[in-house]
């Protein structure tokens, strides 16, 4: 089995549902990211996405726009993305997927890009731009690769789509709990359960649910139905705030997602 | 001749795009999975409402009695005697309300995005043209609208950015990235995604994801439906060449579309070379780009060797866009649509001559067109006839256009 199912085996045996975080590699520079990556993971992260900075990510709201652009600013590559990867993995065996957009693949070939990226460390894609009508050769080069490609239902995907994605998905679903762009939201959706209910008739695979989750009690309300939890937005803000002392970054994001993550202990 | 521009034929360009939005290797549908429903249900009802007869009757006549088609095919008779070649004829979109062939398109969605009962439009603008023609339709047909434009591009286009407030559309100013049209299209995909369920994006461009590279084509084929029969009634016969300016390639697919499957006739598509043909310099794709996937579709980019979009630069807001529209693509490794660039200066250039020999102004994006097609029409012998679309006027730019040429005007 690979990373990723095992993270959710453990997960399940432990009776609770898996913390995943993102933050943007190469904010605000290379080898702080990496460090915040690695105090995530200590902190009680159980599965990694990193961000890859792209100059145009549509479907992100403004605080990931603004961490992609401190790291491109801050002089990020596909190469110091490699080493990230490398610098993470060698401190941890945690899953990480790489949160991409599509031209950021194609430039340099879907094959040669994947091969990179599983040789760095990676263990999935989650690319935000190309859905299922367009994954057939990004489909093709993670197969290949090894890598699992994950895909995101959002809450306007009707169920024979959710049937589709399911089709093509590994390593587990993507719900994006409202409609919108990334982003902290002080409400979560109320449809959420059966949201997920809806998922679940048509997957096994184990869903998680993100965009706007940022206080602990909504982590712990979304790991009451949910199987992962996905919290990006607050963590990056947290990296923001830190901006003029990278040294301290990694301990404060350490800090806050042991805050987070704490809602998500064992059940009794 | 109206009614039936929406209803495709049996002639090879009509088979483009397949059903999954490709033109050959380019289009599609590149886009986050919050959109692709409502851009599947937005291609399913304009495939309804392109073959329902009142859909047809209603936009050809607000094309006539909102707009003010049809637009004019002018001989430029004494443009024509001062470059000494082939006879030079305008296509005068420049004539249409709100001053470009934007309406055309805009008159289109609108109806449709009534049709599917959405209350609110989001467009995004560069020059300015899209934005105004949005707010005036939607005034008409009592939608809001919420107009996104490059904080940057609201500063060369004050002009309209007041136009478009006093007819009641709000217009909200992007401060990302080089702040132009690109972030623009950016943020009114944000906010699509977000408002979706009451919301219709009227993308202004013949880009972007399935259906919209269509959908916008089939509204802007009026302009080469007119053209071709009012060119064999003054001329008896198709021009030698077409010219049109090429921003996401609205105006130029809608300019082409109807000489096609003409052989004889020559199609040029320019782009603007800004300052040359360097990096961050200019915004001609075709010359400096290379295939990626930007903003819904698969096309020809300017970016770096990582996939990273590179900045543009153009004396106009319109044709300041890092992508071009994917038809384009295909038609240029096809052959069959060849381009070139004008730089900032030959634009000039044009925009002035044409103002001093005809008496028009033009828009600066169409100064483009109007560059390569006066240097064809000098090269090319006096039986020759060279078509160029005008595809807007140029009052917005005479600011602009005045500093670019060192003048100071003073209020
Ligand atoms: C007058 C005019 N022409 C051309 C363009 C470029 O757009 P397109 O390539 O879609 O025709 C614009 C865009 O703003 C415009 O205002």
């Amino acid at each position: 089995m690979g990373r990723i199912e095992d993270t959710f085996a453990r997960c399940k045996a432990e009776g609770r549902s898996a913390f995943v975080s993102y933050v943007c590699a190469g904010d605000p520079d290379g080898p702080t990211s990496a460090d915040i990556l690695l105090a995530l993971a200590r902190g009680g992260a159980d599965i990694l996405e990193v961000g890859v900075p792209f100059s145009d990510p549509l479907a992100d709201g403004l605080t990931n726009q603004l961490a992609a652009q401190r790291a491109l600013e801050g002089g990020m590559t596909h190469e110091g993305l490699l080493e990230v990867l490398r610098k993470v993995r060698a401190g941890t065996d945690k899953p990480l997927v790489l949160y991409t957009y599509y031209n950021l693949l194609f430039a340099r070939g879907l094959e040669a890009s994947c091969a990179a990226l599983k040789a760095a460390g990676a263990d999935a894609l989650l690319t935000l731009d190309c859905p299922p009508e367009e994954a057939g050769d990004l489909l093709a080069a993670c197969a290949k690769h090894k890598l699992q490609a994950i895909f995101i239902v959002a809450p306007t995907t009707p169920p024979a789509r959710i049937a589709a994605i399911a089709k093509v998905a590994s390593g587990f679903i993507y719900y994006v709990s409202r409609a919108g762009v990334t982003g902290e939201r002080s409400d979560l959706a109320a449809d959420l359960a059966a949201g997920v209910a809806e998922i679940r008739r048509h997957t096994a695979l184990p869903v998680c649910v993100g965009f706007g989750i940022s206080t602990p009690a909504q982590v712990r309300a979304v790991g009451e139905v949910a199987d992962g939890v996905v919290v990006g937005s607050a963590l990056v803000n947290v990296v923001a705030a830190n901006r003029a002392s990278p040294g301290k970054a990694a301990e404060a994001v350490g800090a806050k997602v042991r805050e987070l993550a704490a809602g998500l202990e064992r059940r009794p | 001749m109206a009614t039936s521009s929406l209803i495709p034929g049996p002639e090879p360009r009509f088979r483009l795009p397949d059903p999954r939005g490709r033109f050959g290797a380019y289009g599609g549908m590149f886009v986050p999975e919050t959109l692709m429903t409502p851009l599947l249900e937005l291609g399913r009802a304009y495939d309804e409402a392109r073959r329902d007869p009142v859909f047809q009757s209603e936009f050809a006549k607000l094309l006539r009695i909102y707009a003010g088609r049809p637009t004019g095919l002018y001989l430029a008779e004494s443009l024509t005697r001062h470059l000494g070649g082939a006879k030079v004829y305008l296509k005068r979109e420049d004539m249409l309300h709100t001053g470009a062939h934007k309406i055309n398109n805009v008159i289109g969605q609108a109806l449709l995005a009534r049709r599917m009962g959405k209350t609110r439009i989001i467009a995004e603008t560069g020059a300015g043209q899209h934005g105004t023609a949005t707010a005036a339709v939607c005034a008409r047909f009592g939608l809001k609208a919420v107009i996104y434009m490059g904080e940057a591009d609201m500063e060369r286009q004050a002009l309209n950015v007041y136009r478009m407030r006093l007819m009641g559309a709000e217009v909200r100013g992007v401060g990302a990235g080089q702040r132009t049209l690109k972030e623009a299209v950016n943020e009114a995909m944000r906010d699509w995604v977000t408002n979706v369920r009451d919301t219709h994006y009227i993308l202004g461009t013949a880009y972007g994801s399935h259906p919209y590279p269509m959908m916008v084509r089939d509204f802007h084929r009026i302009i080469s439906i007119e053209s071709k029969a009012q060119m064999l009634e003054a001329e008896g016969r198709l021009p030698d060449e077409v010219v049109a300016c090429v921003g996401g390639g609205s105006n130029a697919i809608g300019s082409f579309f109807e000489y096609l499957d003409e052989p004889s006739v020559r199609l040029t598509g320019v782009e603007a070379g800004g300052r040359g043909i360097r990096r961050g310099e200019h915004a001609a794709r075709f010359a400096g780009g290379r295939v990626g996937v930007l903003q819904g579709c698969m096309t020809y980019l300017l970016q770096d060797a990582e996939g990273q979009i590179e900045g543009t630069h153009s004396v106009s807001a319109g044709l300041d866009y890092a992508a071009v529209g994917p038809e384009h693509a295909h038609y240029h490794d096809a052959g069959r649509i060849g381009f070139g660039y004008a730089t900032d200066a030959e634009t000039l250039d044009a925009f002035q001559l044409l103002s001093r020999s005809e008496g028009i102004i033009p828009a600066l994006e169409s100064s483009h067109a109007l560059a390569w097609g006066f240097r064809r029409a000098a090269e090319l012998p006096a039986d020759k006839v060279v078509l160029i679309n005008l595809s807007g006027r140029g009052d917005k730019d005479v600011w602009s256009a005045a500093r670019a040429m060192g003048v100071e005007i003073k209020l």
